[in-house]
């Protein structure tokens, strides 16, 4: 039995789908007029490793497409051939095609091997001299019988050795050797014999060899080199038909990934259990695709490693006093207790920074969705990037993912003109969509800008008036109407792209981001260009709270939804048929919820003069909570209450206070549900814009 | 504690062999309203005191709410309310049973409020007796069995059963009320 490889293959993937994102990564910076040679090298080296580890693990079509892809680069590489924009096309449909191909590995389910095998005849055409392909063929070209090239003819190579080859005195690295002296050649280690590692012994060979090898020598040459051996091995040399050229003296081991070698692949606990459940079950099993290990860099290690002997440090001193306190030594304890609560929060800081990831991983992906979808809506497109480093949580950025794609396609589809028509507003043909992120207090914020037509106010005007979202004549602020298009099912495209325009895009992106506890705007001057700001919390898992009182509970309002909070003046008040209160703010009318009614508690005060008003936001709807008290602001750990007890209706978790009670956190959108008054919400609205003629959004 | 019944027993039972001794199971036993009830000791993560808990806002009336233990949020279970038997005062006797519970979605912990902690016996399936059907007014799928411990019976709860299905309801309170409108409406 040989070893159970299933194991690794996680690793396996993790790292291939790294080295595919560098190979398409740097093929994009690639300029074919004068191609870096540093950014060729990225790119064989990573092609290189996955050829390396794919054929290890036996996934055999990967390797042999990487192979062919590799042949290619290295040619580029060494300079015989040159870089064409044909050449770079067809490399990054082979990442595609890798992708799909480790994807449908890592499922288990079949590979589908028809677009790989259409690829290498494309690439085996170029090999072969020939006129490149058409990069949009459909049928594949029939592989080509190569002539033998200038170097001499191929060889294929099988060499299995008997078991004890060794005790004979023979040597097979040497033969190898000496075959790498009658021309380039390629060797594949074959590892299916091998035993389990604790019937492993020195003496003994496990490995065969299966060669590949160009030499202008004859056959009998190469039969000389394994003539004393002849007995002790099965020995098979037949001339290959096809063969690329090799790559000289390659003995592809597993090969060591090249990139970041300072990392350290950290894996929670549930990963940790994970594999060693698996190893006892059999392989072949489906693991969901969102990867659950995280790399993080030493330096990050080191810095908690170094904190934590502070706080050892600390620790021990406090021991210290402990034993023999007495009064006069009451400052140095609050010295002690001081410096204590500082390594607590630096030490805080930065196990939550372990989860932070720099947002190049999102942005990544951009450079070459842009320069596909340019191609293909037929404009020119320039995408800057800026704050790559910036960094996020791991959980807020997986999920903001899909967001920002939207609103990126959006830019390119909606936002950016035609060549043509650029020309004639005046602009230079190229559009700009630029990509920002920086923190900014407690959020991180991330901005999409274009320099393209901006959202057009009659349009979005028009389109809500006939989707009864706003009536015939509301007066709204450019802000407002700007608001609109994130209304669900609206969109101003006159056609549907496959693009964009469904009209299902804007109000899910701002939903999601609602989720994220984010916030989403837009900025946008008619014929200038349109700037979208996401806003989001650092990481889901620390909250920014407000503590209020109501009855003898405290209860934690998240600080992104408050609006305001305010003593009511009881003559603003106003009971509407359905029985609900709303409230005149200003302009608006807001329902308002009583949450010790809701939550079934005896409020402390009955009437509302005494309460406080704590005006919240969630979705579109603004709605009044009526509390006790206001206590105070403090950034709380958010703890899950599923994991022991289940989802409860109006709380989104709970956390610790600094007294170690437990305090409840509010879930404003499930409030809302839970009072009822979604409906009486929309009546409230069309009062407002029928009385004051302010729609509110 | 039980005397010589058991002594004997245990001494019979270490003579047959190592294997039957290991079948026995220990149970943690609690007092509750004067009956004694027992639940498997290797469930049980921690006995503890009474301390205030914050109530879940619309929780079952056996919920009593949550606490802090240790940086995990853990739901508290009065187990007489549970039992629908009379409400007791919560006092410094009253104790809280911390126990894992293995549900459909993972293991769970909570913690249950008896009233006092008695006693550990170790018992094998073979001085269990299986609960009599009470007819159908009383649910006994959540007893695992009685048991006779020096002329006292001892009833043997399974705890999975009792907590695990308890507080996950598949469909939400207001997924039932919602159905229920809309069978209303039909």
């Amino acid at each position: 039995m040989s070893i159970d490889l299933s194991q690794f293959h996680q690793v396996f993937f993790e790292e291939s789908f790294e080295g595919l994102q560098l190979m398409e990564s740097s093929l994009l910076e690639l300029d074919c007029a004068s191609p870096d040679g540093e950014t060729i090298n990225a790119i064989f080296r990573a092609a290189h490793s996955i050829k390396g580890s794919s054929s290890t693990f036996g996934f055999g079509a990967v390797a042999e497409f990487t192979h062919v892809l590799e042949t290619l680069l290295d040619q580029v590489r060494v300079g015989s051939r040159g870089l064409t924009p044909e050449i770079v096309d067809l490399l990054l449909r082979s990442v595609d095609c890798l992708s799909g191909m480790l994807r449908s590995l890592q499922a288990g389910t079949a590979l589908d091997t028809a677009q790989s095998r259409e690829l290498i005849a494309a690439f085996n055409a170029i090999l072969a001299n020939q006129v490149a392909a058409p990069v949009a063929a459909t049928k594949p070209a029939p592989a080509m019988p190569e002539p033998a090239p200038a170097g001499g003819q191929h060889w294929l190579i099988t060499f299995i050795p008997h078991t004890n080859i060794l005790r004979t005195g023979n040597e097979p690295a040497r033969m190898l050797r000496e075959l790498a002296e009658l021309g380039p050649l390629q060797c594949t280690a074959l590892l299916d014999r091998l035993p389990e590692f604790s019937a492993l012994t020195p003496e003994e060979c496990h490995i065969g060899w299966c060669i590949h090898l160009t030499t202008a020598e004859d056959k009998r040459k190469i039969e000389e080199i394994f003539e004393w051996v002849a007995d002790e091995s099965d020995l098979k040399i037949e001339p290959a038909a096809v063969v690329a050229p090799v790559q000289p003296a390659a003995v592809p081991v597993v090969a060591a990934l090249p990139q970041a070698p300072s990392l350290v692949a950290l894996e929670t606990l549930a990963e940790a259990v994970d594999v060693a459940d698996k190893l006892d079950v059999p392989a072949k099993q489906v693991r969901a695709t969102e990867s659950t290990s995280i790399r993080v860099s030493i330096e990050k290690i080191d810095s908690l490693v170094n904190l934590v002997g502070e706080l050892v440090i600390t620790q021990s001193m406090l021991g210290q006093l402990g034993t023999e306190f007495d009064m006069s030594r009451l400052a140095r304890l609050q010295e002690g207790l001081a410096q204590l609560e500082h390594n607590t929060r630096e030490l805080q800081e930065n196990v939550m920074r372990i989860r932070m990831l720099p947002i190049s991983f999102t942005f990544s992906r951009f450079p070459r969705m842009v320069r596909d979808l340019s191609r293909q809506l037929g404009k020119k497109v320039e995408l800057k990037l800026s704050g790559e480093q910036t960094e996020l949580d791991k959980t807020v950025m997986e999920k903001i993912g899909d967001p920002l794609v939207h609103l990126v396609r959006n830019s390119l589809d909606h936002g950016l003109e035609t060549p043509a028509e650029r020309r004639a507003a005046g602009k230079p043909e190229t559009g700009i969509i630029t990509l920002n992120a920086y923190h900014q207090g407690g959020n991180i914020t991330i901005e999409i800008s274009d320099d393209g037509r901006g959202l057009n106010r009659e349009r979005i005007r028009a389109k809500a008036i006939a989707s009864e979202l706003i009536g015939a004549d509301d007066p709204l602020s450019d802000e407002q109407i700007q608001d609109l298009i994130f209304q669900p099912g609206f969109s101003t495209a006159e056609q549907v792209t496959d693009v964009s325009g469904r009209g299902v895009g804007m109000d899910v992106v701002r939903r999601n981001i609602l989720e994220l506890n984010g916030s989403i705007d837009v900025k946008s001057v008619a014929g200038v260009g349109s700037t979208f700001t996401i806003r989001l919390p650092l990481t889901l898992a620390i909250l920014d709270g407000q503590l209020i009182q109501v009855g003898d509970q405290v209860y934690i309002i998240p600080l992104v939804s408050i609006v305001e909070s305010l003593q009511p003046d009881l003559a603003l008040v106003n009971r509407v048929a359905g029985g609900c209160d709303v409230f005149r703010l200003r302009n608006e009318y807001i329902p308002i919820i009583r949450l010790a009614e809701i939550f079934g508690i005896a409020p402390r005060n009955e009437g509302l003069e005494k309460c406080l008003l704590v005006v919240v936001e969630a979705g579109n709807a603004k709605v009044a909570l009526v509390v006790d008290d206001l206590l105070g602001q403090q950034q709380v750990v958010i703890k899950s209450m599923e994991a022991n007890y289940r989802k409860v209706e109006g709380i989104s978790g709970a956390t610790i206070l600094g007294d170690g009670t437990v305090s409840l956190i509010l879930d404003i959108t499930d409030l809302i549900q839970m009072a009822g008054v979604r409906q009486q919400l929309k009546s409230g609205l069309k009062l407002v814009s029928d009385r004051s003629r302010v729609a509110i959004r | 504690m039980n005397s010589a019944e058991q002594r004997a027993h245990e001494i019979a039972n270490a003579d047959v062999s190592v294997r039957s001794r290991d079948q026995q199971d220990q149970f943690l036993t609690f007092i509750m309203a004067g009956e004694e009830y027992g639940v498997d000791i290797l469930q049980v993560q921690e006995i503890r005191g009474w301390e205030n808990v914050t109530p879940i806002p619309n929780a079952p009336a056996h919920i009593k709410g949550v606490i802090n233990l240790r940086g995990t949020i853990v739901p508290i279970v009065d187990l007489r309310q549970r039992f629908g038997l009379q409400r007791a005062e919560y006092g410094p006797v009253t104790v809280v049973i911390v126990l894992k519970v293995a549900t459909r979605k993972g293991s769970r912990v909570m913690g249950i409020v008896v009233d006092a902690v008695s006693d550990v016996y170790s018992l094998s399936a073979d001085d269990m007796k299986e609960a009599p059907d009470l007819g159908d007014n009383v649910n006994t799928s959540y007893i695992r069995g009685l048991v006779n411990v020096a002329s006292k019976m001892v009833i043997l709860l399974d705890i999975n059963e009792l907590l695990g299905a308890d507080t996950i309801p598949e469909v939400s309170v207001s997924a039932l009320q919602e159905l229920k409108n809309r069978s209303d409406q039909h």
